[in-house]
């Protein structure tokens, strides 16, 4: 571990950071254009819906993200909770 | 010879470690796995079966089918990857137990009867505690002890369902048990607290972070594969498994989102692993079953590999809380792109390997008809991606920069790092080997165009609520804590529950002696001044008055004989 260090790593410049953005960005809108371009075989009901699996991602990590943090409240306790 | 059961060769193996030392000694220990793997390949075909009597009881130390063989295979290749991270460690207990470990669970899936199952069952456990005890920390050795009750325990309920099921069906041969009979339920039990059943997992999560560096990837490679591949065998296509298993796949994510130890949060993806394969297990079709087997070797390859990376972060740093780490790709890139490699797996994203096997689970779901359960799988399948895919490497290798400059990992669990992820990536883009070593005959291939498209939909939109997430503050930041489950009932409230009973029961006995002796005093009080007291109390009585009054008993036992029964 040395305590100077002097070099810009990648990530050190926000550009780069902001890039990285937008390159993944693009990926996503282009996955959805593709959706409605490639015809894919739905066998259940819901996979009809446009994107479907775009929304579901989505919302499904908003959801979880949302209910984890609202389960800290419930079963959150001290680092040494049980050396006490 | 050539039907040399291949656990012996590791348990020869640990003998000779323990004669030996330095290079010889590590020769030994690489050797191993792959002289065993050889073996297998040369000696050991499908169909063989050698048995050995015992107390007039016929056990089968040897039943080789395609799905011993797949899960033996596997085992080779995780002790061998295992044996090289763990090359730089000089610990005899750790290089035996390890032979030990990989060694019995060799031997469990070749096992042909319950009782050869159950002795390696408990020497899985057994072997396996000396990686969470080697760590010396209190914790450490309060976890083992922990974790070493709970596999007992699972050991205890395998015997007594494989004696019942001898008593009922006179037959001890480990073949499918079902749930029709209390055997059936005993046994189910003893697997499924080893394959980590909700309420049934908390020793998985208590002890593997315990764990030493390189103790918890052994430990996340055998255990609960050799339970998987037992309810694969004992339990194929009972329903309860695929609820059990949508559970499994659920709820561990929601902690995994929270945890602050990273080793912990791959522990809790472990479990969601396990569910996929033990849901496959319950559909029951040679699809779902190969899907299960088949994600069982890519967790085993991918998870080791997560599991080998935060091992090294954990060598260099000393520590592996989330909320302390960051920006170490700036000194470890190698080991960063090697976490990459492995979050990428799990994350079945295409090309990799876990695409290739948690899709035939999640096709066999759909073709059966379990709609709703398959959004539930949906939903941890984005979770996963979620914790595993994008919480490790990027609060351990990105995040905010912790001013952490660790030097990159060392040579041979670079190696070992190296080989689990070029695996990774080979199953994910040549299956057809993986698939053609598959127990059940299936034809089945995941590259086409819906596949491919709507799970990098799932993938990159899950990415985006990360982004979206962490861009509005909302992501939960990494905090040093506790996260209460299951474990509470046995660490908290049952101990306290016992103590106020204890301290209850004291306070109850204490009131108690001082109320009667209080009331013996008022009464021998009251009774010494009381007349009577002269003449009953011993003290003034002479001792003839005592003969006269025995006499006359006599004298009227004498009577009564005479006359009332005479």
């Amino acid at each position: 571990m040395s305590e100077t260090d002097q070099k810009t790593h990648l990530f050190d410049k926000p550009k780069n950071v902001e890039r990285l953005l937008k390159g993944f960005y693009a990926i996503c809108i282009l996955l959805v254009i593709a959706d409605f371009v490639i015809h894919r075989h739905t066998t259940m009901l819901w996979e009809k819906i446009p994107a479907f699996y775009a929304l579901y991602g989505f919302t499904a990590c908003v959801v979880l993200v949302v209910v984890a943090k609202l389960m800290r409240k419930v079963v959150m306790r001290k680092e040494n909770y049980y050396d006490e | 010879m050539s039907e040399l059961p291949p656990f012996v060769l590791f348990f020869l193996a640990a003998l000779l470690v323990l004669a030996s030392r330095g290079t010889a000694r590590k020769i030994i220990l690489l050797a191993t796995p792959v002289v065993a793997a050889l073996h297998i390949w040369l000696n050991i075909d499908v169909g063989i079966v050698s048995t050995y009597s015992i107390l007039n009881v016929e056990l089968t130390f040897m039943r080789v089918d395609k799905l011993s063989l797949f899960f033996a295979y596997l085992f080779c290749l995780a002790s061998f990857i295992a044996t090289i991270f763990a090359l730089q460690v000089n610990d005899t207990k750790q290089e035996i137990a390890g032979l030990i470990y990989a060694g019995s669970a060799l031997g469990a899936v070749f096992a042909g009867d319950l009782i050869t199952l159950f002795i390696f069952w408990e020497l899985l456990a057994i072997s396996s505690v000396v990686f969470i005890w080697a760590r010396g920390t209190g914790r450490a050795i309060d976890a083992g002890m922990r974790y070493l009750i709970f596999q007992v325990m699972s050991g205890v309920f395998l015997l007594a369902g494989a004696l019942v099921h001898y008593q009922t069906s006179g037959s001890l041969a480990f073949d499918h048990i079902g749930l029709g009979s209390m055997a059936g339920w005993l046994i189910f039990i003893a697997f499924g607290i080893k394959s980590a059943f909700p309420f049934l997992h908390n020793w998985l999560t208590d002890a593997y972070p315990e764990a030493t560096v390189t103790g918890t990837v052994f430990l996340s490679a055998f255990t609960t594969k050799v339970a998987v591949y037992a309810l694969a065998r004992g339990f194929a296509g009972e329903e309860i498994l695929v609820y059990i298993g949508v559970t499994m796949a659920c709820f561990p994510i929601f902690y995994a989102v929270i945890e602050n130890d990273l080793r912990k949060v791959l522990a809790y993806s472990l479990i969601n692993q396990v569910g996929f394969m033990v849901a496959g297990i319950g559909i029951g079709t040679a699809l779902a079953l190969n899907g299960a087997v088949a994600h069982a070797f890519s967790d085993v390859i991918f998870k080791g590999l997560l599991f080998m990376t935060m091992g090294a972060v954990l060598h260099r740093v000393g520590h592996i809380n989330g909320s302390n780490l960051g920006g170490l790709y700036k000194s470890m890139p190698k080991t960063t792109a090697l976490c990459i490699i492995g979050a990428l797996s799990i994350s079945a994203f295409p090309l990799f390997s876990g695409f290739v096997s948690k899709s035939m689970v999640m096709t066999a779901m759909v073709l059966e008809g379990y709609d709703f359960l398959w959004l539930f799988m949906l939903f941890a399948s984005a979770g996963v991606f979620h914790h595993a895919g994008i919480k490790i490497p990027y609060f351990a290798f990105f995040a905010h920069d912790s001013g952490l400059r660790p030097a990159e990992a060392p040579l041979n669990m670079l190696v070992a790092m190296g080989l689990a992820a070029a695996l990774c990536i080979f199953i994910g883009m040549q299956p057809q080997y993986l698939y053609s070593q598959l127990p059940w005959e299936v034809d089945y291939w995941p590259y086409d165009a819906t596949h491919v498209l709507t799970q990098l939909q799932l993938l990159f939109f899950s990415a985006l609520a990360f982004v979206w997430l962490n861009k509005r503050g909302i992501y939960p930041p990494e905090l040093h804590s506790t996260n209460l489950d299951v474990e509470w009932i046995y660490r908290k409230f049952l101990p306290a529950g016992m103590h106020r009973g204890l301290i209850a029961f004291r306070h109850a006995k204490a009131s108690l002696m001082t109320a009667a002796v209080s009331n013996m005093h008022a009464i021998h009080h009251s009774f010494s001044q009381s007349s009577l007291a002269k003449y009953h109390l011993s003290e003034s009585w002479p001792t003839g008055s005592m003969v006269l009054w025995i006499s006359i008993i006599l004298v009227a036992y004498l009577l009564l004989d005479i006359f009332v029964y005479g």
